[in-house]
């Protein structure tokens, strides 16, 4: 029997003594171009591309006009807010997107895990590749395409479910785009459809980590398949299923926002059921044009974001100090 | 030890659990391939025969008419294909060079800056300022409407891959051997680039592929920042196509045109038809990658 021990050596970074800072700095720079210069590229990249408009959120509490440009239009205090939040809009649109979010995320994990051990227990190796290459290959499919996947299927007129299906319990010429009380049902399949396979992979991977030892002693003790999977995978896969839940959790305000943009075809008739933040601000920001409340809907959601995230990686924390973010 | 690889008992299962496994994922790997199935078959079906049956799993009359007008008659997809795979190379080639370029130095235990330009990434993974400021940063400060920076830019900051090379580079590269180089009178980028860069090229390649798939499959960044049908990605030809034949239906509805549209123009199997043009490289490369996407999310896995 082999003992596994892992030992975690940390070195303690040698106190350096404090000299004159500057002066430290400066030599470290000099010593160091060639370093800084090849983070140089990069960074830039990530100041345009996300610390910029961290700052640009403010906008929230302008009043945006083209004349006056960005920084030159006035401010206006919560306004933008004040618009944002008496308009039924903004309750539909955040209750939209958690509830979708929670669905996606409760049902994401149960059928993951379930996939994940029901595979781990496919031994032969050629069927077991083969079902794994093809459960995860829809998520290498965009947005777009499955919204004409899903459009095959409830095509007004040709349909498949439309035209072969549906007669058969008695609906016959169904637009299903004009019905917003189908759509979370139809959502939700398309997003298992797209997500459960790549997630069972991921969840695969930490099953066979699992060391065989622990299910031979099992064996021995006379633990059935059932009694293995109850006792041992699923308790040793908590801490992974508890991080990912968690992290999902923190993302909570963001939506995917192909899925309910382009799946529905922005359809104007379903969005009582399908409008979440991200459509809500594309569509306030470039179709409407209407730059007060779109800025001011992003503001609320990145804030709420950030929130969450903060509170999601201190959960993890306390769970396992290992497994927070940050 | 006795060593019987599948023969190990706490492995087996029962001849019928066997059994209903192999049904379940059968049947799992069904519906993940039949949706495509059904794309494939309405773009080699015949038109008139669609409209007068519906959609099929098989087509009744089989017609590659759709393909033919792709190809020959249309210079929107061969345009498209053009500023995809334009986007894709630039981009994939891009992102891994600066990908590496930011993991290697914070990947050096002596470098001093280490500290700040981890904190430096990872605010940018806590905190989004959302898509309105993004957009008008592109559009009004930096004029990138209709240009095809619009759409390589953004996929260049991806702080996620740049943790995953910096912890491969710590599980695989010793201290010593740019200690030796250095010895050696090497200097920091010949280091980079000839004993770093080899080395790692496992997971180069693996991010390498998850970004050329992003780039590929982007649909977003032209939705917002490209109006010239010159610089269409394929993506967003689908966009159009898909919300066009949705506009003739509406307007069209019942008059005489809708009718004369239909006649010349296969549009029904002409959309599904690019919609296989569009996914046809993915899934044929993809079989002989699946191996390193499986690696790519178990590394993501490890640390997250």
């Amino acid at each position: 029997m082999a003992i596994q021990s892992t030992v975690n050596t940390s070195i303690k970074p040698a106190h350096s003594r404090r000299q004159s800072g500057i002066v430290r700095l400066l030599r470290n720079i000099v010593k160091y171009r060639v370093l800084l210069f090849m983070l140089l590229p990069p960074a830039i990249v990530f100041f345009i591309n996300c610390y910029i408009p961290m700052f640009g959120v403010f906008i929230a509490f302008k009043n945006i006009n083209y004349v006056d440009g960005i920084m030159g239009s006035p401010w206006t205090g919560l306004d933008n807010f004040r618009f944002l939040f008496a308009t039924s809009d903004a309750w539909r649109v955040t209750i939209n997107t958690v509830a979708y979010n929670i669905s996606f995320i409760v049902s994401g994990l149960i059928l993951s895990v379930a996939v994940a051990i029901a595979i781990n227990e496919v031994r032969a190796k050629i069927a077991s590749r083969f079902y794994q290459t093809v459960m995860i290959m829809p998520n290498f499919l965009s947005m777009v395409v499955v919204s004409y996947i899903v459009y095959a299927f409830l095509h007004p007129e040709y349909g498949f479910l439309v035209k072969y299906v549906l007669p058969l319990f008695g609906h016959t010429s169904v637009n299903a785009y004009m019905h917003p009380q189908a759509w979370p049902y139809i959502l939700w399949l398309t997003k298992m459809w797209h997500s459960v396979g790549i997630g069972s992979v991921i969840y695969l991977a930490a099953i066979t980590g699992i060391s065989e030892e622990l299910y031979e002693a099992a064996v021995m003790d006379g633990a059935s398949k059932w009694q293995q999977i109850i006792r041992i995978t699923i308790p040793l896969l908590t801490p992974v299923m508890v991080i990912l839940t968690i992290l999902n959790l923190g993302g909570i305000f963001r939506s995917d926002f192909g899925l309910f943009y382009h799946v529905t075809l922005d359809s104007g008739a379903l969005r009582s059921t399908t409008d979440v933040i991200d459509t809500y601000v594309y569509r306030g920001l470039i179709q409407l044009n209407d730059l007060g409340m779109s800025s001011a809907a992003n503001f609320y959601q990145s804030i709420v974001g950030f929130f969450l995230v903060i509170g999601a990686n201190g959960l993890a924390r306390k769970l396992n100090r290992d497994s927070a973010l940050f | 030890m006795n060593k019987a690889g599948s023969m190990k008992p706490y492995q087996q299962v029962s001849r019928s659990a066997k059994l209903f496994l192999h049904l379940f994922f059968v049947a799992f790997s069904l519906a993940c391939i039949m949706p495509i199935v059904l794309i494939v078959s309405i773009s080699i079906s015949d038109e008139k025969m669609l409209t007068l049956k519906g959609y099929k799993f098989w087509p009744d009359v089989i017609d590659l008419s759709a393909y033919r007008f792709l190809f020959t008659d249309s210079s929107t997809l061969l345009k498209a294909y053009g500023v995809t795979l334009t986007v894709t190379c630039i981009g994939t080639i891009l992102a891994v060079l600066l990908i590496a370029m930011y993991a290697y130095p914070i990947f050096r235990k002596d470098f001093p800056f280490k500290k700040f330009f981890n904190i430096y990434l990872l605010i940018t993974m806590l905190f989004s300022g959302g898509l309105v400021p993004f957009y008008l940063l592109y559009i009004n400060y930096l004029d990138l409407r209709d240009s095809l920076i619009a759409l390589i830019l953004p996929g260049l900051s991806s702080a996620f891959y740049i943790f995953i090379t910096r912890t491969f580079f710590q599980q695989t590269i010793p201290e010593e051997m740019i200690e030796s180089g250095k010895l050696d009178g090497a200097s920091e980028w010949r280091i980079f680039f000839q004993l770093v860069l080899p080395i790692s090229l496992p997971v180069l390649a693996t991010i390498g592929l998850f970004t050329t798939l992003m780039y590929w499959n982007d649909w977003f960044n032209s939705l917002l920042f490209i109006n010239d049908t010159d610089k269409f990605s394929l993506q967003y030809v689908m966009i159009q196509m898909i919300r066009q034949a949705e506009f003739f239906k509406n307007q069209l509805a019942g008059s005489g045109v809708a009718l004369l549209v239909r006649e010349t123009v296969p549009t029904e199997s002409l959309r599904m038809a690019m919609v296989v043009v569009s996914i046809g490289p993915i899934l044929f490369v993809y079989p002989f990658f699946q191996k390193y996407f499986t690696k790519g999310l178990t590394i993501g896995a490890i640390k997250g």
